[in-house]
C-alpha cells in the first residue's frame, strides 16, 4: 500500500472507528487503518501524561505546561505564571496535583520554566528540532482549554502546521512571537503554555497565542506556538532563575527596494559597532541564516537571549566581512524588572494598526492572549474559568505557601527565583572544581612554556607566567610585563594590545583559588555559545576588582574552556581560550591558551610545565 | 499455512507498515501538495484599514499571464491595489478587470508571464465529507515572500447560505461548500479551497454570519459557479473603457438630469455615488430608485464615485435603457431606467433634482 493511501486511511481512521464500532462485523476495516489509529492513540496517550495543568494558588484562572525532565522541570508561558509570582499547583493526567515553583522567566518570549515537586520519575517529553517543521505537518496540541479538566486529564486538539517562521509583533516590548509556528489545531484560552506535539510525540512548540480580533476569545483556526528551538536557546538562562531579556544587535535595519537588509542606524557603544558595522552596510547572514527581509532578520534576532554571540556576515563597499557579534539586551535591567513586576497587562501598549501598506513591517496583530484567565474586557463570549482548587470567590483568601516551595524559592532583585541560580552555580562548580583537582591551587602559580605571538606561524619563544596574590608576570625573552594586584583592576589593559591579559590571568587563578562564593558576586548566567565551537557552555559570571568576568565551562566534562575579562566596559574584553586539556598531576590543565582581543589573536601560549602551589606560602 | 496464521502474519506486516508510515512524516505528500499550491496564492492590499475593515484580502492566479480571481469587496475600491506574489514579487496599482456583485467576485490583472496558476476549466467538485485545504492570507499573517496560511478541513455539506441579514450580508444565492474548518476569517476572502490533490474546488467567501444563529459561516463558492462570469470578464465583456473615450463617440448620451436622479454633492475626489433625491415621475422614480441608494454598477461597470456614474451614463445612448445595480441598506437592487420615447428630445427638460418628496 502506498504512503498516500496509508495517509488517507490514517486520516479517516478516527471517523471510521466511531461509525463502524457498532457494526464492525458488517464492514471490513483495513488492519492498516486500525494499526495506524492505535499508533496515534498511543502517541497521544503518552503525550498527555507529560502535559501539565497549571493553576495559580489563589484558585483563579490557569493554563498549561509540559514536563521536560524526570526531576520535574516544565515549560509554560510567562503570561500563565505571571501573577502567581512564586508558586502554583500543577495537575497531571494521573489525577494527582503537585506543588510547583517558578524557576526562570523570559517575558519577551512569553516563556516560563517551572519545577514540579514530589517525584523524581516524572514522565517528560522529548524536544524536537523545530527547524524541521514544515507546513502541512500534522500536529496536536495538548492542554487544558477553558480549564475543562477537573481531573487534570488534558484535552487534545489535532491540526496541521499552517505556517512557519511567522513573526507576531510584541505588545509594547513584551510577548513577542518571533519565528513561531502557526497551526489550525484548536488553541483556546487555557491552552497557553501547553505543548504542540508532532506525530512522533516530540514537542515542536509551546502554544501561547492566537489571532482573534472580532470573534471573541476562542479559537478561529489561527494559533501560534513558540518554536522549541527558540526555547532551547533560553533553557540555560531560564534555569539560572533569572528574568531573561531578549537580544538586540544595537543596530536598526531597514529593507530596501532590492530586498536587502541595510543598517539604518548603529549604536557606537555596541559590539556591532566594534565589529565594524556601519550605517549603509548590508547584513547578509545573521545567526547562521541568510537574511533577505527585515522580518527574516527579526525572526533570527527574536529567538536569541541577551549575551549570545552569533555569527554575522555583512557587506560594506563590496567587501564581505565575517565576524561574531555579542548581542545586547532589549531592555536595561531595571526596565525589565519594572515591566515584569505588578499585574499582567499583556494588551496594554499595543501599537495601533498601520494597515494598507504592504511596504511597512507587518501590522501588529490585535491578539488577545488566550491566557486562561477571565477576559479583562468582559466581552460577551468570555469563557468562564473555575479552578478545581477553589472558586474565584475565595481568591482573596491567603493560601499558605507549601514547605517544599519555601525551601526552593529565594527572592532577589532581577531574579524570578534566586534559589535555582545557586543550584546551577553549585552544579557547574562541582564539576569544574573536580577537574581543577581535589585540593584548590590557592598558592603561587608558575607556568612555563612557549608562545607564538599572532598565531601558529610565528616563531616560538620561551614564555613564563607567574601569578600570586600580589602580582601577575608574563615573561618573554624580550622582557617582562608585570601587573601588581590591587583592589581595582579596572582599566588595566596590559600588555598593550591584549585587552587585559594580565588581569585575566589573575582572575583565572582567583576563581580556582577562592571558588565562586568568594570570587565576587558570582552567579550562574546560563548556557551560551562560543565562537567557532559547537554547542553551548555553562557560564559563571562574576565581578572582581571592577572587572566583569565570564567563565565558560564544558557542560559534559566541566572543563574551563574560555575566560572573558572585561576590564573596561567601553572596550572589547580580553578572551582566553583553553584547549588540549589533559590530566597533569591530578589536575586537568590546558596545553594551549589562545589570547584574543577584538578580532585579533594576541598570542598563543603552550604550557609545558606547571607548578601550582596548594596554599599561599 | 492455515488461514489464521496467514491472517496473523499479514496483520503484523500491516502494523509494521503503519508504524513506518507514522514514523516517517505522513504529511510528506500533503506537504508536496501545499508547496505546489502556494505559488498560486496572492496577497492583496487596498482600501480599508479601519477597525473591522481590514485593508487586505486573498486571491489566486487563474492564468499564467497574471489574472487573479478574488472576492469583490471594499478592499478593491481604490486605484491603489497592490498584489504580492508568493515569491515576494510586488505589483502596484493593479488593474481591476471587472467584478460581479452578485457572485461577489473580481478579477485583477497583473503585468506578468509564466506564473503558476489554477486552471478554472480543470476545477474539481467535492462531495460532503471530502477532505480539503484552504489557502488564504487570513489576518494578514503572511507578508512579502512569506507563504499564505493553510488550514485543513472537511466539506460539511453543499447548500445555499442563509446569511442575508445583519451587517454581514451576501447577495450570493447559489450553492456553497460549507466547511468544518475556521476558514472565513478577516482577510481570507478570495482564498482558494483545494482538495488533497491540490485541485481547485472554489473561492473562500467573505465573512458572513448565519441569519438565525448568528454563527460565523465558513464557506467557499464552487468554482463552477464562478467560471462563466470570470471567463466573461477575462474575455473583455466587463472591461471598463476609459469613459472620456467612450463619451466622445456618443452624440446624445444619458445624463442624471434626464433620468431624474440627483447625487449627493460631489465634494471628494471619490465621492460615493449616493442618491440625494429622485424627481417625481422621472425614469428613476419609475424604476424604483430611492434617495440614499448607492450606485454600484451602471451597465455592469463599477461606479466607485459620482464622477464614474456620470462618465458611464455619458457612454450610453439615450435611446438605450440603463441597467443599474444599487445598494439599499444591505440589499442589492437591480433596476432598468428607460427614457420615455416621446419625451426623448433635447429640448425637453425634466424636473431638475432637488424636488424630491
Amino acid at each position: 500500500m502506498s504512503r498516500g493511501r496509508l495517509l488517507q486511511n490514517l486520516l479517516t481512521s478516527c471517523a471510521l472507528a466511531v461509525s463502524f464500532a457498532t457494526r464492525a462485523s458488517a464492514v471490513d476495516v483495513d488492519p492498516e487503518v486500525l494499526a495506524a489509529e492505535a499508533a496515534r492513540v498511543k502517541v497521544m496517550a503518552e503525550a498527555r501524561s507529560k502535559t501539565v495543568a497549571i493553576f495559580p494558588p489563589e484558585g483563579n484562572g490557569g493554563g498549561s505546561g509540559v514536563l521536560i525532565s524526570a526531576d520535574g522541570y516544565a515549560l509554560s508561558n510567562f503570561h500563565v505564571v505571571h501573577g502567581s509570582e512564586k508558586h502554583m499547583k500543577c495537575g497531571l493526567s494521573d489525577g494527582r496535583s503537585y506543588d510547583a515553583v517558578v524557576v526562570g522567566i523570559d517575558p519577551v518570549g512569553d516563556v516560563a520554566l517551572i519545577k514540579l515537586f514530589g517525584r523524581t520519575d516524572f514522565p517528560f517529553a522529548e524536544l524536537a528540532d523545530s527547524d524541521q517543521v514544515r507546513v502541512g505537518d500534522w500536529v496536536f496540541a495538548s492542554g487544558n482549554p477553558f480549564l475543562l479538566a477537573h481531573d487534570f486529564k488534558p484535552t487534545v486538539s489535532f491540526g496541521i502546521v499552517s505556517g512557519v517562521h511567522r513573526y507576531q509583533y510584541p505588545a509594547g516590548t513584551l510577548l513577542e512571537y518571533a519565528d513561531c509556528i502557526q497551526t489550525d489545531a484548536a488553541i483556546n484560552p487555557g491552552n497557553s503554555g501547553g505543548p504542540l506535539f508532532n506525530l512522533d510525540g516530540k514537542v515542536v512548540g509551546i502554544n501561547g497565542r492566537g489571532s482573534f480580533e472580532k470573534r471573541g476569545r476562542v479559537n478561529v483556526g489561527v494559533g501560534y506556538a513558540i518554536s522549541i528551538n527558540q526555547i532551547k536557546h533560553f533553557l540555560g538562562c531560564l534555569k539560572s532563575g533569572r528574568i531573561v531579556d531578549h537580544a538586540t544587535l544595537g543596530a536598526r535595519v531597514a529593507g530596501d527596494e532590492d530586498g536587502r537588509v541595510i543598517v539604518a542606524d548603529v549604536l557606537d557603544d555596541s559590539d556591532a559597532w566594534r565589529r565594524g558595522l556601519r550605517i549603509g552596510d548590508e547584513i547578509v547572514q545573521f545567526g547562521g541564516r541568510q537574511v533577505r527581509t527585515v522580518n527574516a532578520f527579526k525572526n533570527v534576532l527574536g529567538i536569541l537571549p541577551i549575551g549570545f554571540r552569533v555569527p554575522m556576515s555583512y557587506r560594506t563597499k563590496g567587501v564581505t566581512h565575517h565576524t561574531f557579534v555579542r548581542l545586547q539586551g532589549v531592555h536595561n535591567p531595571e526596565e525589565l524588572i519594572a515591566k515584569t513586576s505588578g499585574k499582567p497587562e499583556p494588551e496594554k501598549g499595543l501599537p495601533p494598526r498601520r494597515p494598507g501598506n504592504p511596504d511597512e513591517p507587518k501590522a501588529p496583530q490585535p491578539d488577545k492572549m488566550p491566557e486562561g484567565k477571565p477576559a479583562p474586557d468582559g466581552g460577551p463570549e468570555k469563557p468562564k474559568f473555575r479552578s478545581p482548587f477553589g472558586p474565584a470567590d475565595d481568591a482573596e483568601k491567603e493560601t499558605p505557601t507549601p514547605e517544599v516551595v519555601k525551601k526552593s524559592f529565594e527572592e532577589k532583585r532581577g531574579f524570578a527565583n534566586f534559589h535555582f541560580n545557586k543550584v546551577e552555580r553549585d552544579r557547574v562548580w562541582k564539576a569544574a572544581s573536580a577537574r581543577f583537582g581535589s585540593v584548590p591551587a590557592a598558592g603561587p602559580w608558575t607556568i612555563e612554556g612557549e608562545q607564538a605571538a599572532g598565531g601558529a606561524a610565528a616563531a616560538k619563544t620561551a614564555a613564563t607566567i607567574s601569578i600570586d596574590d600580589a602580582r601577575v608576570e608574563y615573561t618573554l625573552p624580550t622582557g617582562t610585563a608585570r601587573l601588581p594586584l590591587s583592589d581595582s583592576l579596572a582599566g588595566f589593559t596590559d600588555p598593550e594590545g591584549s585587552g587585559g591579559f594580565l588581569a585575566a590571568l589573575s582572575l583565572w587563578r582567583r576563581l580556582i583559588a577562592v571558588g565562586p562564593e568568594k570570587f565576587g558576586n558570582m552567579q550562574y548566567e546560563g548556557a551560551f555559545p562560543l565562537p567557532g565551537l559547537p554547542g553551548n557552555y555553562d557560564v559563571l559570571l562574576g565581578r572582581s576588582g571592577g572587572v566583569v568576568c565570564r567563565f565558560f565551562f564544558d557542560p559534559q566534562l566541566g572543563d574551563l574552556v574560555s575566560l572573558e575579562a572585561s576590564v573596561d566596559p567601553e572596550l572589547d574584553p580580553c578572551e582566553l581560550f583553553f584547549s588540549d586539556i589533559r590530566e597533569n598531576g591530578g589536575r586537568w590543565l590546558p596545553r594551549r591558551i589562545e589570547v584574543r582581543y577584538g578580532d585579533q589573536i594576541y598570542t598563543v601560549v603552550a604550557p609545558t610545565k606547571w607548578q601550582l602551589e596548594e596554599a599561599a606560602k | 499455512m492455515t488461514k489464521v496464521r496467514r491472517f496473523c502474519i499479514s496483520a503484523l506486516a500491516a502494523i509494521a507498515l503503519s508504524f513506518a508510515g507514522l514514523a516517517t512524516s505522513p504529511a510528506a505528500e500533503l506537504g508536496a501538495v501545499i508547496r505546489d499550491v502556494q505559488p498560486k496564492i496572492v496577497k492583496i492590499y487596498g482600501a480599508g484599514g479601519y477597525r473591522g475593515l481590514e485593508a487586505y484580502q486573498s486571491g489566486f492566479l487563474i492564468s499564467a499571464e497574471g489574472h487573479v480571481l478574488t472576492a469583490w469587496s471594499y478592499v478593491l475600491d481604490t486605484d491603489y491595489i497592490t498584489v504580492t506574489l508568493n515569491d515576494g514579487r510586488k505589483f502596484e496599482e493593479v488593474k481591476l478587470l471587472g467584478a460581479d456583485p452578485r457572485l461577489e467576485l473580481a478579477v485583477l490583472k497583473l503585468d506578468a508571464t509564466d506564473l503558476a496558476h489554477f486552471d478554472l476549466t480543470k476545477a474539481a467538485v467535492a462531495e460532503p465529507g471530502a477532505r480539503v485545504l484552504a489557502f488564504s492570507n487570513l489576518y494578514g499573517v503572511a507578508f512579502g515572500d512569506e507563504p499564505a496560511s493553510v488550514q485543513h478541513g472537511v466539506v460539511s455539506t453543499v447548500t445555499k447560505l442563509n446569511a442575508r441579514r445583519g451587517v454581514f450580508a451576501t447577495p450570493y444565492e447559489g450553492p456553497a461548500y460549507v466547511l468544518d474548518a475556521m476558514t472565513n476569517n478577516p482577510g481570507a476572502a478570495g482564498g482558494a479551497l483545494v482538495d488533497y490533490q491540490g485541485r481547485l474546488l472554489g473561492m473562500l467567501g467573505k465573512e458572513l454570519r448565519h441569519a438565525q444563529s448568528n454563527i460565523w459561516l465558513n464557506f467557499a463558492i464552487p468554482a463552477a459557479e464562478l467560471r462563466a462570469t470570470v471567463d466573461a470578464i477575462v474575455a473583455g465583456k466587463y472591461v471598463r473603457k476609459p469613459a472620456d473615450e467612450a463619451a466622445a463617440k456618443i452624440a446624445d448620451p444619458h445624463n442624471l438630469d434626464l433620468l431624474g436622479v440627483s447625487l449627493v454633492p460631489d465634494v471628494l475626489q471619490r465621492t460615493p455615488p449616493y442618491v440625494d433625491a429622485v424627481a417625481p415621475e422621472s425614469p428613476a422614480a419609475a424604476a424604483g430608485i430611492r434617495p440614499d441608494d448607492l450606485f454600484l454598477f451602471v451597465n455592469n461597470r463599477i461606479t466607485q464615485s459620482c464622477e464614474a456614474v456620470r462618465n458611464e451614463l455619458a457612454a450610453v445612448h439615450r435611446v438605450d435603457p440603463v441597467r443599474v445595480t444599487v445598494l439599499r441598506g444591505q440589499e442589492l437592487i437591480e433596476a432598468t431606467l428607460t427614457l420615455p420615447k416621446p419625451a426623448a428630445t433635447s429640448s425637453t427638460k425634466p424636473a431638475a433634482g432637488g424636488a424630491a418628496p
